[in-house]
């Protein structure tokens, strides 16, 4: 661990100030992914600025029944808060599946959605790897897997995303609030992260001393909704994938019809994935198993696994299929899904 | 036989004596013991799996804030014996496996200390390495440490009539111990003694094993434990951090320097389990009675220093059949050093035969439970002789009406329930009921009672509160007259807390020293009264062949669609003799099922072949079960005593409940969904269409 110095912020414009000036300066939010690299030598900033002071701490209502979360909201308290959890029940269930008790207590809105990878060779100062070192190599090609894109990945880089939070907030078109040097501006989380392309070592869209400083919900969609997380162990691992999806069925004609879906995946990409293929399929489509299946080879179809997870393939299409019956079917949705919580 | 001792306070629940201090964080494990002055230790390790580490510049950390010392082997204190590869550390620039010490950096603070080693620079000379595990590698070889192979009757023959056969492979992954509490040493020296404040499951034979590589008289190294965040084995004996943080404090004398293994570490330095394949044929008769019996398995080992798993272990005495073949092979390879793992032997050993006695049953079309039945030795094919009391028939009958065997359905892929398959499965257990000798108790009068000294462990299974109770019972006195003093070289001999021997063991010189102690001083004896005994070995060994016995059984819910694999409940139910503490036994045995389940479904070191390391080093990566993977869990045991296990008429727990358990899982996923698994661990993958 390289030493560095340390501020505490204590205002927003400030921050970004701060860092806007100093190249080598990081914000630090929760800590939770940071204090790690930190620690292993992945990230080596030569000053911390601490912004747990800034007053981003904030869920307000929108005048149009959206919410607004601010960005220094501990991941328990959102998953916890009632207005959340009564309008946008798939947020707070993806909140709860990621991590554990006491990292969701101090991870924030914001740096969940700017957590990095998991991927064991970047984490690894041992071992090549063009996010972490830029033209050094990808030693996930042709290496362990199992957690890596099946989706958009480039030759540089396999990695995926590893939030549960933002595969919701992509599904429910979610935008964050960013301060930057020129002022603030939003940009729709489904944006925001990039995919590797040439450049894996950025992850999203935001330039060096943007700050994020709030998220935007829109008013809650009409239909049904969850957020379904396959995984290794039943708790504390991340996805495989991970499918969070929303499906409103017309049922006032003489066969259903489905009006509106939006679902967006995790696990399988280096970014939230919208499913924007599938989505097409359903859309005006019976609801039936036939339905579902096309609509996640809709989506599959571009897929390129790798050795180690060609899994993913087979799995991605029954988790969709099956959330999509889940929630088009007569029963409650969680009679059938596992995991509830954590 | 010798006469089994009245019981008062062993059988019943006694709370752990030493709940209250860890509670409230005033029972110190090895990095909290108060000391003035620490210097802290950060190591250097190759990154290169074979080759040298040709130039090692340690100028920049040497000239960085706070550090005191940097070492490497060309600095290294001196050592007496070299033989050990694993221990003889910093010997020469030589590389053996990536991760292998390369020298440490000590410094005044921790993070100094490890900012430092980041500034060492190393220059490698790399070799071609090897660590890839297969049947077929030309280095094969016999172990030099290994029981024998096993060859009886005709296999071939017998195989190639026999009216029911399967002929199967199996193979269990690299696995990591874990413990909650990594690996840490503190160690100071003052010019003529060292003393290791260091997290051990043997005191004395940690001190017997590093003085003579240090060159030094035993008299002359005091090793303190008295608490244990865990071990399974893997403190069973010392490994190189133990040795890096003595080279350390004798290359900075007089402050203690405390080095606290980080858990990426543990995955190259504290032992591992290899990984096993495993070749089995049983033929049988067609009522199922085995009449062909080969077990040919290989394991990892490394170049480093040999450590055999011997998966063929349990199947030398599990069940019956005159033509046998048992052959045990190691594949030395540029790899960490494993070592020993909850088990070693019987638990990678019990995945391949309880899954090949599963597929017998569904060949010869028996229930699982019956198979076994038919199978049961008269006595130990491997030795001749007569068993202690062998009753994993009883096991598996009382087990199965407890657990609701008769509502399974032999048929696979019949029950489902939610969308979910649900199936049931069942296996065998087995572990060596071993006593060692050589433990020394010393027995004190005090103004209150007894104190009872010996050097013992507890590793966190109830050490502190079991052997208090055999000693009340022994000195027939309450268990609060009793003071015990444990986990220091200054107290007498102990032998290590492993291969289930410890509390049997120690419980033998207790017995010993209060047989002496009321000789010397009968019953009524002055304060200050003095005396001490030693274990014996267990005279009934060289009679009987001594085995605790289970049986367990799983259930697995699997989800068609995402291929998600779950467990619902899993019970074992035990023949271990007396049961010292129910409340400490429960936990015993429920814990190594815990880690059969990681087995199972979880646990899988992913070394990269093209690096050389296992890069899933972290908790976050390695997975082991959590509470929402434990949803039902519960063991009970035959209510007995073994006349053959001395006065305590108890055998050792701390291995078998993880024998056999992951096979039950195993057995349980092909009920739920007829797919047969053979490779653990058990991801979902396997059941989705490929």
């Amino acid at each position: 661990m390289r030493p560095f110095d340390y501020e505490r912020a204590t205002d927003t414009a400030g921050a970004v100030a701060t860092l806007t000036e100093r190249p080598d300066a990081v914000f630090l939010a929760g800590g939770t992914n940071l204090v790690d690299h930190l620690k292993l030598g992945v990230a080596e900033p030569r000053l911390v600025v601490d912004i747990n002071r800034l007053d981003l701490t904030e869920i307000d209502e929108l005048d149009d029944e959206g919410l607004r979360i601010g960005a220094m909201v501990r991941n328990s308290d959102a998953a916890a808060d009632p207005r959340i959890r009564r309008r946008y029940p798939m947020l707070s269930r993806a909140l709860l599946s990621g991590a554990s008790g006491q990292l969701r207590n101090a991870a924030t809105m914001g740096g969940n959605l700017l957590q990095r990878t998991r991927c064991v060779y970047f984490q690894d100062t041992s071992t090549p790897c063009n996010k972490r070192e830029p033209d050094s190599g990808c030693s996930a090609i042709g290496g362990y897997t199992r957690y890596h894109a099946i989706l958009g990945a480039s030759p540089e880089c396999v990695a995926t995303h590893p939030s549960d939070m933002a595969v919701a907030l992509a599904a429910l078109d979610a935008t964050v609030v960013v301060l930057g040097a020129a002022g603030e501006r939003r940009i729709p989380v489904a944006e925001l992260h990039r995919l590797p392309g040439d450049h894996p070592e950025q992850d999203t869209v935001l330039d060096h001393g943007d700050l994020i400083t709030a998220l935007e919900l829109p008013p809650p969609r009409p239909g049904r909704s969850t957020y379904r997380k396959i995984r290794d162990r039943a708790s504390y691992a991340f996805a495989l994938v991970s499918v969070a999806a929303t499906v409103d069925v017309d049922t006032s004609g003489p066969t259903p019809v489905i009006r509106e879906a939006a679902i967006a995946l995790g696990g399988i990409a280096h970014k939230p994935w919208r499913a924007r293929a599938a989505e097409a399929v359903l859309r005006g489509a019976e609801p039936n198993e036939e339905t579902f299946l096309a609509a996640a080879d809709a989506e599959l179809e571009a897929a390129e696994p790798l050795e180690g997870n060609r899994f993913k393939v087979p799995m991605t299409r029954g988790a969709i299929a099956t959330v999509l019956s889940e929630l088009t079917g007569t029963d409650e949705p969680e009679t059938t899904t596992e995991d509830t919580h954590e | 036989m010798s006469d089994l001792l009245p019981t008062t306070s062993i059988g019943t629940h006694q709370v752990r004596l030493d709940g209250p201090d860890k509670v409230r964080g005033r029972a110190p494990y090895a990095y909290e013991h108060p000391l003035d002055d620490p210097l802290y230790l950060y190591p250097l390790q190759a990154e290169i799996a074979r080759g040298r580490a040709a130039h090692i510049d340690t100028s920049a950390a040497e000239a960085a804030d706070g550090v005191v010392h940097v070492l490497t082997h060309t600095n290294a204190p001196d050592l007496e014996d070299t033989e050990d590869g694993e221990l003889a550390i910093l010997r020469s620039a030589e590389i053996g496996f990536r991760g292998q010490y390369l020298g440490a950096v000590i410094a005044t603070t921790p993070e100094q200390a490890r900012y430092a080693a980041g500034l060492v620079d190393i220059g490698y000379e790399q070799e071609e390495h090897d660590v890839e595990l297969r049947e077929d590698h030309p280095a094969s070889r016999e172990p030099e440490s290994g029981s024998g192979d096993v060859f009886a009757g005709d296999f071939d023959a017998a195989f190639a009539e026999a009216a029911v056969s399967i002929d199967e492979r199996y193979s269990t992954p690299m696995e990591h111990n874990n413990p909650m509490e990594p690996h840490t040493t503190v160690a100071r020296w003052d010019g003529s003694e060292l003393t290791l404040w260091t997290s051990t499951q043997g005191a004395h034979p940690a001190r017997s094993t590093l003085a003579p590589i240090l060159g030094l008289d035993p008299d002359r190294i005091r090793i303190i434990s008295p608490h244990v965040g865990g071990g399974f084995g893997s403190k069973g004996v010392p490994h190189a951090d133990m040795m890096l943080a003595a080279l350390a404090a004798i290359a900075a004398p007089g402050r203690p320097v405390k080095y606290a293994v980080s858990r990426q570490q543990m995955f190259s330095i504290t032992g591992y389990r290899a990984p096993t394949l495993q070749h089995i044929r049983l033929g049988a008769r067609a009522d199922g009675t085995l009449t062909a019996f080969a077990y040919d398995a290989v394991s990892l080992s490394s170049q480093t220093k040999e450590f055999p798993e011997e998966a063929t272990k349990p199947g030398r005495m599990m069940y019956a059949g005159d033509n046998r073949r048992l052959t045990q092979r190691v594949v030395p390879l540029d790899v960490p050093v494993p070592s020993w793992m909850r088990a070693p032997g019987e638990a990678p050993g019990m995945v391949g035969l309880e899954i090949a006695m599963d597929e017998l049953a569904v060949a010869a079309g028996l229930d699982p439970i019956e198979l076994r039945v038919r199978n049961e030795p008269e006595t130990d094919p491997d030795t001749g002789l007569p068993f202690n009391r062998r009753r994993l028939v009883d096991c598996l009958r009382e087990g199965a009406k407890r657990f609701g065997w008769e509502e399974r359905n032999p048929q696979p892929r019949t029950r489902r329930e939610n969308g979910w398959l649900i199936g049931m499965g069942v296996a065998a257990s087995t572990y060596p009921a071993g006593r060692q000798p050589g433990s020394v108790a010393r027995i004190r009068r005090m103004p209150a009672g007894y104190e009872v000294a010996i050097g013992a462990a507890d590793l966190g299974t109830g050490t502190w509160t079991a052997l208090s109770q055999v000693a009340a019972d022994a000195l027939d006195v309450p268990i609060g007259q009793v003071e015990l003093r444990i986990g220091d070289t200054a107290l007498p001999n102990a032998t290590v807390a492993g291969g289930s021997t410890g509390l049997v063991s120690w419980s033998a010189a207790v017995f010993a020293a209060t047989e002496a102690f009321r000789a010397e001083h009968g019953t009524d004896p002055a304060v200050g009264a003095e005396a001490q005994g030693e274990a014996e070995a267990n005279p009934a060994a060289e009679k009987f062949a001594l085995h605790s016995f289970g049986a367990h059984f799983a259930e697995v819910r699997i989800h068609p669609a995402t291929g998600e694999i779950r467990l619902g409940r899993m019970f074992g139910m035990f023949s271990a003799g007396r049961i010292v503490n129910p409340s400490t036994a429960r936990s015993q045995f429920i814990g190594g099922m815990t880690m059969g389940v990681g087995m199972a479904l979880h646990e899988k070191g992913e070394l990269d072949p093209r690096f050389g390391h296992v890069v899933n080093h972290d908790l976050a990566e390695y997975h082991v079960p959590v509470n929402a993977d434990i949803a039902r869990i519960e063991a009970e045991w035959l209510d007995e005593e073994d006349p053959h296990a001395g006065p305590l008429g108890a055998r050792g727990i701390g291995e078998i409940g993880i024998v056999g358990a992951a096979a039950a899982i195993a057995n349980a996923a092909f009920n739920a969904t007829g797919v047969r698994i053979r490779d653990l661990p058990i991801f979902g993958d396997a059941f989705l269409p490929t």
